[in-house]
């Protein structure tokens, strides 16, 4: 951990070093963006003793029109009262995402009672193959209370955008077949839709279960 | 007359069973996760090279699948991206293990529905020739590992 109200990201700095790229360029921007606020107005009232990234008024509120897996339209604003995790993926990919959303899935568990007023978002970033229907089947595979959301490219992208992510669609294997490369990270917001804190699929567990305790603590105040 | 070719026969058994007992490579805890519909399924397995020389896995096939890849998933950057391998290396007495996250094998166009509990047979291709046929447990999407 930083000093107080310090941000670090040694993990996407390393690796943005060696390759520059779309995301590391975004990343990189998101980082001074951080240190910027951070100089100006870190020094606040005592918060949490957060595990994971404090993101805490770096990052924009919960905001989004997108259709849920059921096939109804949904906002950031219908997740009120809710501690989400969003997280980008899509249903082709074997390994990560099932990976990650499987590691939500015993964070969850292992949370208990307060899990009920926590919903994983799982934002689809390959809206070409992945309907309603086959997201409702896929997150409902990992968690009951996984909410899968599809858009137009163009409003998955403005998402991904907004919050400093990225996905690029990777060439045809030629058989119609195609991975989608997506950054990895797991954004948490508190029930008032406020960004709260970054978590990466490598996270411990316990760092999740703890900092969930907490946040959904303080969604229970009014 | 019979009772010799019933030893040759039992030799040729013998053979066989030899060849089979020692093989270059040893592979345990296969399992693979179970996705809905016909969305490609991650297998992942535990391999011991037992010889005394390198060898590699070149391939990967499965009777029960129209396709089998070996992949490898990384995390680097924060971007979560994949590549196919056309061979995974295991030194003389090494160890590698296919884990999430990490090296698998891409399974795609289930020939049949798979469910959990089901047993799905992959055959690597090593690089010395050797064929390898290791059992993969299905197991459901949310599973952490071939048991709870």
């Amino acid at each position: 951990m930083a000093g107080t109200g310090g941000v670090s990201f040694p993990g996407y700095v390393a690796e943005c070093r060696m390759k520059p790229s779309f995301s590391c360029r975004a990343l990189g921007a998101l980082l001074i963006l951080i240190a910027l606020v951070c100089v100006s107005g870190c020094q606040h009232e005592p918060q949490p003793a957060w595990r994971l990234t404090d993101v805490s008024g770096h990052l924009p509120d919960l905001d989004f029109r997108l259709t849920d897996d059921n096939g109804k339209a949904v906002t950031g604003a219908d997740f009120k009262g809710k501690v989400t995790l969003m997280y980008f993926g899509y249903t082709h990919c074997p390994d990560v995402c099932p990976l990650t959303l499987t590691q939500l899935h015993v964070v969850l568990d292992r949370l208990g009672a307060p899990a009920d007023n926590v919903r994983i978002l799982f934002v689809s970033v390959d809206p070409k193959r992945d309907t309603p229907e086959i997201m409702h089947a896929y997150v409902n595979a990992f968690d009951k209370r996984a909410v899968g959301l599809v858009g137009s490219d163009a409003d998955v992208e403005a998402l991904a955008k907004r919050y400093r992510s990225a996905f690029t669609r990777e060439p045809d294997r030629g058989d119609g077949a195609y991975d989608v490369s997506h950054s990895s990270a797991i954004y948490f917001f508190d029930a008032q839709g406020k960004a709260r804190l970054l978590a990466t699929p490598s996270a411990s567990q316990d760092d999740m279960v703890h900092d969930l305790h907490l946040l959904t603590s303080l969604g229970a105040q009014p | 007359m019979i009772f010799r070719s019933l030893v040759a026969a039992m030799l040729l058994v013998a053979g066989v069973v030899h060849a089979a007992d020692a093989p270059t490579v040893k592979a345990s805890d296969g399992w693979l996760r179970v996705l809905p519909g016909n969305l490609p399924a991650g297998g992942y397995v535990s391999f011991e090279n037992v010889s005394d020389r390198a060898v590699s896995i070149v391939g990967a096939s499965s009777a029960d699948y129209a396709d089998a890849m070996v992949h490898r998933s990384s995390t680097d950057g924060g971007m979560g991206r994949m590549e196919m391998v056309d061979s995974v290396p295991l030194p003389p007495k090494g160890k590698l293990a296919f884990s999430p996250g990490g090296y698998h094998v891409m399974l795609m166009g289930a020939k049949h529905p798979v469910k959990p509990g089901d047993k799905v047979v992959v055959t690597f291709a090593l690089s010395d020739g050797e064929k390898l046929p290791v059992t993969f447990l299905a197991r459901p999407a949310n599973a952490t590992g071939p048991t709870d």
